[in-house]
């Protein structure tokens, strides 16, 4: 056998592809349904957050940045570790699912939070006055003039925020999870071979690429003159 | 109860320890034009910006069309409906058309129906000179043009009072003039304006009275013939001076 045939049997085995490919399809829809819950969960929170900042409450504000920055500075693998094993303790018992989506989640709320908090800031005080000159109320501007206006600059660091935690559903392997990752590292070891990761890696990328590439177009498409 | 449109008395401003305006009463009559000239930092844009609350007065009393600005019970945004405000800094929407930035506050705050809005705030472009450009948004525009349709937004609310804050400004010398011609227009039309600019020589054949503010107080008023050519006060001569040698 040639070098290349090993590696081929190794790491692409047709065999061992089509008997595990179902387990990996099925991994994948567990994988969109954790990432589509943590994208609106988090996006949503992290908005109401900065929303609710806006406000400038003092107490509330102080509140809302402990929150935020806790969140962000905690490793995502912990909080789902800490949720899964610690919470029984507390009270109930969530998921590997749940206590995966809701960690996430957190983690995407917190830094969404940021990032549409920045993009609300960035907007020059002439724009409110503006809007308030001519008789709009704090929330119609808000969400009329400042709001659309943020979002074009937050989509960017949003996407790639998104991306990179919604990625971190691989993290629910550890807890039990059976997305992407967990179907394709238990395949490999009852197949005592890594084609199943490979079809992993793939699943990633026919998963993530095409939001990615739909992030380039919302981006340019967004984009207007100053 | 008083005749004037604008009626501020003894407004005091203080930004913490800064004591910005210090005791400053503005009458103005309807279909005045008031011209307020004087020194960078006397408190020219911090006294506009009271009449509309955009900033609060530390003290005083603001009456503007009968309404009593500093009231908490009025409806301040209500009440800011009636105030037409333009800025150095254009300040229009980027993210808007021409016609979306007049027709915004229409729809929001004035209540009318898209097509309504749409048709008040195209003639509200035409009055400006700029109907053909209601497609376009602020980026295609350029700075006089952006003003004008600033000016734009707001008379289409049919505000009592305009306010101008330096409208001239930020324009490069050969775009000035044309924004000065629809102020002249809104001033045929009998709007009442007061205007904070260095434009002496619209100031001079648009005027009814100038008046001259320095360190918070004004100094003196009357027409601008008279301040300009037989000021009574040191400091407004000097001013004066100052301002016409360039
Ligand atoms: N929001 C603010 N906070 C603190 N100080 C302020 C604020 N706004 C204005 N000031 C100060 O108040 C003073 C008066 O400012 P204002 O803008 O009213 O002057 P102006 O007469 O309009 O000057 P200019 O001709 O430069 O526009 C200045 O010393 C300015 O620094
Ligand atoms: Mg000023």
């Amino acid at each position: 056998m040639s070098g290349w045939d090993k590696f081929v049997e190794t790491f692409f085995n047709a065999k061992v592809m089509w008997k595990y490919l179902p387990d990996i399809l099925s991994g994948m829809v567990v994988t969109i349904e954790l990432a589509l819950l943590i994208i609106v969960t988090g996006l949503g929170a992290g908005l109401a957050l900065a929303l609710l900042r806006s406000l400038a409450i003092r107490p509330l504000n102080w509140l809302i940045i402990f929150i935020v920055d806790l969140f962000r500075s905690l490793p995502p693998l912990v909080i789902i570790v800490l949720m899964y094993f610690g919470l029984p303790y507390a009270g109930p018992a969530p998921s590997g699912f749940v206590s995966t989506w809701l960690s996430l989640a957190f983690v995407l709320m917190a830094f969404s939070e940021e990032i549409f908090w920045a993009g609300i800031t960035s907007i020059p005080k002439g724009q409110w006055e503006a809007s308030r000159s001519t008789g709009l109320s704090f929330g119609q501007t808000l969400f009329n003039v400042v709001l659309p206006q943020a979002f074009r600059l937050t989509i960017p660091p949003l996407t790639n925020r998104t991306i990179s935690i919604t990625k971190g559903t691989a993290l629910g392997t550890v807890v039990a999870v059976t997305e992407i990752l967990g179907q394709a590292s238990s395949a490999m070891s009852n197949s005592y071979n890594p084609s199943p990761l490979m079809m992993g890696a793939a699943a990633y990328v026919v998963l993530f690429l095409p939001v990615v590439v739909a992030a380039r177009w919302i981006e340019a498409k967004f984009a207007w003159k100053r | 109860m008083t005749s004037h449109i604008v009626d501020a008395r003894a407004i005091h401003k203080h930004f913490g320890t800064l004591h910005v305006l210090k005791g400053v009463d503005l009458k103005v009559n309807e279909r005045e034009l008031v011209f307020v000239i004087g020194p960078s930092g006397s408190g020219k844009s911090t006294l506009l910006r009271c009449l509309n609350r955009l900033e609060e007065p530390s003290s005083g009393s603001i009456v503007v069309d009968g309404i009593d600005m500093l009231d908490p019970k009025t409806d301040i945004n209500h009440a800011r409906r009636r105030i037409g405000m333009v800025f150095q800094s254009f300040n229009l929407y980027p993210h808007m058309t021409a016609l979306g930035n007049v027709t915004l506050a229409l729809r929001k705050v004035a209540g009318k129906g898209r097509a309504e809005a749409e048709a008040l705030g195209r003639a509200a472009l035409e009055r400006v000179g700029l109907a053909e450009r209601a497609d376009h948004t602020p980026g295609q525009l350029s700075g006089g043009q952006q003003q004008r349709v600033a000016i734009a937004r707001s008379i289409a609310l049919e505000p009592r009072v305009m306010l101008f804050d330096e409208p001239t400004s930020a324009l490069d010398p050969e775009l000035v003039g044309s924004v000065l011609e629809v102020m002249r227009g809104l001033r045929e039309s009998g709007m009442t304006m007061i205007v904070v600019s260095h434009e002496m020589g619209f100031a001079r054949n648009a005027a009814d009275r100038v008046v001259f503010m320095d360190d918070g107080l004004i100094v003196e008023q009357g027409p601008p013939a008279a301040i300009f050519e037989t000021p009574s006060h040191e400091r407004t001569r000097a001013f004066i001076g100052q301002i016409q040698r360039h």
